[in-house]
């Protein structure tokens, strides 16, 4: 998060400099971040644009000779109903993901306000835990608690007395990998929501809450009128950055299903990746990561107007 | 009373549901192949055995893949390090024009969203003759970590007191001597900090691995072959969760290590995403 790092800066931030005499330092010391940007970062970009302008497959990847083709892949791309499928996939992923993420990050933080300082620890230490449990051991434990025959969540819905369950091939159906996805992104994301709103939460004056007590708020009423409103900043600004996360989201998805099975699972970036690596068809596949990037823009805007508001209010 | 008990349950509920799957991964690792594939699983490690731990190590390149990793890392770590220490002390310490907008740059250069960059990147790595090398991993990663390492350095720097530099100048350093004599030390925890969350970023990245390492298999890293875990392993998941306890340590240690200085603020950037 770059708003905290932010703040200590405004405290000692340098007086305006004693002398007048432009100094070429301060540009030597950036031009190395510069021109590695300049290479690294913005370079790709402008090649995908590019790219998503060229006829660019397998042949033109080796020989080097693309020609120019206008539009022409947006129009492809944007006249497919699969990519319109995927498109809507996509959000609905988010919306179920982000709603999730934000509703129990919420009530995790509130249950960690109430808590006494041992069992709050304790559960800041496993919260912790699974913020740094990395991508990949993540999946691949997901992989094996799902896993049909031995799996021990199939184990324990049989124990529970669901029958059906019984060597259950959650990967082989569409919506049930979709809702592993689901799980699985949730789990991993609810630690830093819920610890970033937990150190919002903290910051609210305790009188505010007693007095509302005093009047007979009930906890729902405390959290609408008190908590929320003070924190509504903060709430946008982790609503902002869960969003773009769940929409970029690449590797539980490729990695557990590939976007499968069939399509179930294959939101935009899956779809760019699929249609550049499998179908060697470089120029859409940049098209369509190019429509993302266009869709994240959105969501990124949202975030700096947050940011904005945030470092207004504090 | 009864709020305080519910209020407990929740907590403990809240607790075994995000410790579970990693509790899972490392009791898998440790348990006798019988108990693994038994109907009914065990939920504590009695007898436990290192014979997975043992298989993992054996499997093939798993030395190689393990020094790639830490390669790939370190070298991305430290590049990051060099060049944002520069960038960091300009906007830090200095005015000058522009400045605004180049950390406005920062900013939005970390919010790149890599994973729209892999069809470029892949593309402009076999036109140079990088694809299949370590070379265009360390400078991805390099540039992932650089915009996160510039925006927490600067706030370490700026947390030091500007009157110290001004201090020693008057003592008579020259404003390097400043910089190394008397802030540098003052920095080091910072710097540490940062690079391993940098580090961890690195460690963890598994799309570009992916992509640009395709032939050289030798070359691959920690996540990807990991990800492979079906064709090395079969279906051998005492073997995968010990691969994958093993790759999730270094990780946890420094999370360990950094326990104390663990601020939403500082994580938050780098561990996501």
């Amino acid at each position: 998060m770059t708003l905290l790092a932010e703040r200590p800066v405004r405290k000692t931030a340098p007086a305006p400099p004693k002398r007048r005499k432009f100094s070429v330092l301060p540009y030597l010391l950036i031009a190395p971040t510069l021109l590695t940007t300049a290479y690294l970062l913005f370079y790709p970009l402008v090649r995908n644009v590019v790219i998503s302008l060229q006829e660019f497959g397998l042949p033109q990847l080796v020989r080097g000779d693309a020609k120019f083709v206008g539009l022409a892949n947006y129009a492809k791309v944007l006249s497919d109903p699969e990519f319109w499928a995927v498109v809507k996939r996509t959000l609905w992923f988010t919306a179920i993901n982000v709603v999730l993420i934000m509703v129990l990050s919420t009530l995790v933080a509130l249950l960690l306000v109430r808590l006494g300082k041992g069992l709050r620890l304790l559960v800041m230490g496993g919260l912790v835990l699974t913020w740094a449990t990395p991508i990949i051991a993540a999946t691949t434990v997901f992989q094996w608690l799902f896993q049909s025959r031995l799996g021990v969540v199939n184990w324990a819905l049989v124990a529970l007395g669901f029958e059906e369950y019984r060597d259950y091939t959650w990967f082989a159906d569409g919506e049930a990998t979709f809702g592993i996805l689901v799980t699985l992104i949730v789990w991993q994301s609810i630690p830093f929501a819920a610890l970033s709103l937990y150190a919002a939460m903290i910051t609210v004056p305790q009188e505010l809450y007693e007095s509302a007590r005093i009047d007979g708020a009930g906890a729902w009423r405390v959290f609408t009128t008190i908590t929320f409103p003070m924190l509504r900043a903060m709430f946008g600004l982790i609503t902002c950055l869960e969003v773009i996360w769940v929409v970029k989201a690449f590797v539980q998805i490729w990695v557990i299903s590939q976007g499968g099975p069939g399509q179930a699972t294959t939101t935009l970036p899956v779809y760019a990746f699929q249609v550049a690596q499998s179908l060697q068809r470089y120029d859409l596949g940049a098209a369509v990561s190019m429509l993302m990037v266009v869709l994240l823009v959105l969501a990124l805007l949202a975030y700096f107007r947050q940011l904005y508001r945030q470092e207004q209010e504090t | 009373m009864i709020g305080r008990i519910s209020r407990t349950t929740a907590a403990l509920i809240v607790f075994v549901l995000s410790v579970f799957p990693v509790y899972w991964m490392v009791l898998t690792a440790f348990k006798p192949t019988k108990d693994i594939q038994s109907a009914t699983p065990t939920f504590f490690p009695i007898p436990i055995t290192f014979d997975h731990f043992g298989t993992a190590i054996a499997a093939k390149g798993f030395f190689s893949f393990w020094r790639n990793s830490l390669l790939v890392a370190g070298g991305a770590v430290l590049l990051a390090l060099l060049v944002a220490l520069l960038a960091s002390f300009a906007i830090a310490r200095l005015q000058w024009k522009g400045r605004r907008a180049f950390v406005l740059m920062v900013f939005i250069a970390q919010m790149t969203p890599w994973e729209a960059l892999l069809i470029p990147i892949y593309v402009i790595a076999r036109d140079t003759g990088m694809l299949d090398t370590l070379w265009i991993l360390t400078l991805v990663y390099f540039m992932m970590t650089l915009p996160f390492t510039i925006v927490t350095l600067r706030g370490f720097l700026a947390a030091i007191p500007v009157d110290l530099e001004e201090a020693a100048q008057v003592d008579g350093c020259t404003r390097g001597q400043a910089f190394r004599k008397v802030v540098f030390p003052l920095l080091a925890p910072g710097l540490l900090a940062t690079s391993l969350f940098g580090f961890i970023t690195a460690w963890n990245e598994f799309a570009f691995a992916n992509v640009l390492i395709i032939k050289d298999q030798d070359d691959r890293t920690l996540p990807v072959w990991l990800s492979s875990f079906n064709n090395t392993f079969g279906t051998d998941w005492g073997a995968t969760m010990a691969a994958s306890t093993l790759f999730m340590l270094p990780v946890l240690l420094i999370f360990i290590v950094l326990q104390g200085r663990v601020t939403t603020g500082i994580v938050g950037g780098a561990v996501k995403g």
